[in-house]
């Protein structure tokens, strides 16, 4: 198990009508491997993401996790292999208490989310992991507080605290610095080096240095299909890549071009 | 500023509770025969509307076919102490039994599909239910019901008999149920019903088979709707169509809806409120849906998270 990588996917597809999103994308991720996924808007980044973690199903292809094929696995079997990912557009439960929000993504992958006879706060290792994890974000002043109530950028980081609640082995990060102010933005790409070097990351990024200075290994998506794949110096040098990272608008036309 | 408001509605809640604890407990000692009916027949109904609450309030599933379970249970209630002419604990916990079971076959079914699907799933298998009770004559007895349900002193073998009596017992039934309904809420598992309401699709993706507590709500708020089932069996002596159908299920959803939802105390009010309006309201018209209809609408107007929830909505 240990000897296998984090993830393997084998020319998955996903079309939506006509339009072929996601076209015979084929990658590896290593296990605690850092992996930058980037590409211009509409590229297919998302609805990879959305295939990996088993939100769309694919239309062609094969997916395995930690060597085992989750192809057509549901989401939370795929969660209890090991990984997690946080959304793009926030996705928390804005009526809980920020401290219920992690306190409930600890519970997900624990026998102790049936017991009906206790509270929920009673026990207090799961309270001590909640608690820890909200001080690793800078959000335990703030515990106390309904979800729908912080900043954007308290809700963003919220988003990635539930993602690391289940102590994942493979963690998909959907632009998890997108609309943070600068200050903010550092403090998370701090905590993003800081993770544990066993966790392999697979991270979408708009800001090529943001990406480059975070991952070994870059895959470049271009309307649905790989572009570039390999080492972050072979990326970064390569001319395909330049050719649309330096002009960026006709590539955002290209993007949007597709999506009608 | 906001500080001292959440204070004083908090002390306004814990005077409405203890109030109401005191009319509960205290009422039949200085209330005639009618009035003690009514609050019979409030508590019963409010076990009834918190079992709901843990579907429509806590998981956020909206059930229009609830009432099902509450009249199924009724039913075996008398059909076994009729027709069979079995013994009280095994009348009850076969009334229990069925209504479980039943909703445990139905949970099957209606725990895949959400919002207004499971509206209108939920509303076709009480139909279904209901149309049995209607047309299944030999065992229902049909429009007429089922009556000579004895009366639960009998039946049990209590020393004690009268209203006064049977209204404690179905206090104690409540208050055991409200307890344990209170418990599970706040529970592990209360919270990940609460997660499933808030945003099922992260439920999913953080590891959780949304499918499987969603099924256990269902089957444990039939479970709670069953006991109510089998209090009111006992209450009215006999059983009838109207326990299951729509109307019954519509009231259910407005003592909660009314009550406040994902509060349990709420559909508690909720169920309070709807039975004195029927009451004193029949004396006037016999227009009873209409009312309804209108206090519904109003509710929503003015208390939209309910009664419950007037001063400020804590997290639930
Ligand atoms: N559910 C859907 N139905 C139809 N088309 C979709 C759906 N989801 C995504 N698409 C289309 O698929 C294409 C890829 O979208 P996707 O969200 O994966 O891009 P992305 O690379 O994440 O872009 P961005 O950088 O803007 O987040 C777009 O053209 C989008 O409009
Ligand atoms: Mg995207």
């Amino acid at each position: 198990m240990n000897g296998s990588p984090a993830l393997v996917l084998d020319g998955v597809s996903r079309h939506f009508g006509g339009l072929r999103a996601v076209d015979g994308v084929s990658l590896t991720v290593g296990a605690g491997e850092r992996h930058a996924l980037i590409g211009p808007n509409g590229a297919g980044k998302t609805t990879l993401f959305h295939l990996i973690s088993g939100e769309l199903a694919p239309t062609a292809g094969r997916i395995a996790l930690f060597g085992a094929d989750v192809t057509r696995l549901a989401p939370h079997r795929r969660a209890a292999l090991g990984i997690a990912r946080t959304f793009q557009i926030t996705k928390l439960f804005p009526g809980l208490t920020v401290l219920e929000n992690v306190l409930l993504a600890c519970e997900a992958l624990d026998a102790r989310k049936l017991v009906m006879h206790r509270r929920a706060d009673a026990y207090g290792d799961l309270d001590a992991r909640a608690r820890a994890l909200l001080e690793r974000f800078g959000l335990s002043g703030l515990a106390r507080e309904l979800a729908r109530n912080l900043s954007y950028g308290d809700q963003r980081k919220l988003e990635v605290a539930l993602s690391m609640a289940g102590r994942p082995r493979l963690l998909l990060l959907d632009e998890p610095m997108a609309g943070l102010s600068a200050g903010e933005s550092r403090s998370m790409h701090d905590l993003l080096d800081r993770l544990d070097r066993s966790i392999a990351v697979l991270l979408i990024e708009h800001d090529m240095d943001v990406a480059f200075a975070f991952a070994e290994r870059v895959t470049v998506l271009h309307q649905g299909r790989v572009l570039v794949q390999g080492d972050r110096d072979a990326v970064s040098a390569n001319r395909a890549v330049q050719d649309i990272y330096l002009g960026t608008e006709p590539v955002r036309d290209l993007g949007s071009g597709a999506e009608g | 500023m906001a500080g001292r408001d959440v204070a004083r509605t908090v002390t306004a809640r814990h005077v409405a509770v203890g109030a109401m604890a005191l009319l509960l407990v205290a009422g039949p000692l200085f209330l005639g025969s009618y009035w003690i009916g009514l609050l019979t027949q409030i508590v019963i109904l409010a076990t009834l509307a918190m079992s709901l609450d843990i579907l429509l309030g806590y998981t956020g599933l909206p059930s229009l076919g609830h009432a099902a379970f509450f009249g199924v249970a009724a039913y075996a209630v008398a059909v076994l102490s009729t027709t069979y002419r079995a013994d009280f604990w095994t009348t009850v916990v076969a009334a229990v039994a069925i209504g479980t079971a039943l909703a445990a076959a139905c949970g099957l079914i209606v725990a895949h599909v959400r919002d207004v699907y499971f509206l209108m799933i939920t509303l076709a298998l009480g139909m279904v239910l209901w149309g049995l009770s209607y047309r299944w004559i030999p065992v229902t007895g049909g429009d007429n019901g089922i009556s000579g349900i004895p009366t639960l002193d009998a039946h049990a073998g209590l020393p004690l008999s009268g209203p006064a009596a049977f209204y404690y017992v179905t206090l104690l039934v409540f208050l055991a149920s409200a307890a344990l309904m209170r418990t599970l809420v706040r529970s592990p598992f209360g919270l990940t019903l609460r997660g499933i309401r808030e945003n099922e699709g992260r439920m999913r993706s953080l590891g959780f088979n949304t499918w499987l507590h969603c099924y256990l709500s269902f089957v444990i708020a039939g479970a709670f709707a069953s006991v109510a089932g089998v209090m009111w069996a006992y209450y009215n002596g006999f059983v009838s169509p109207t326990y299951l159908d729509l109307t019954a299920s519509s009231e259910l959803f407005l003592m909660v809806t009314l009550g406040g939802p994902a509060t349990l105390v709420g559909p508690v009010l909720g169920a309070g409120a709807i039975v004195l309006l029927k009451n004193v309201m029949s004396a006037y018209t016999a227009r009873w849906l209409l009312i309804l209809g209108i206090v519904y609408i109003v509710a929503i107007l003015a208390a939209p998270r309910g009664i419950w929830n007037l001063g400020g909505r804590r997290s639930g």
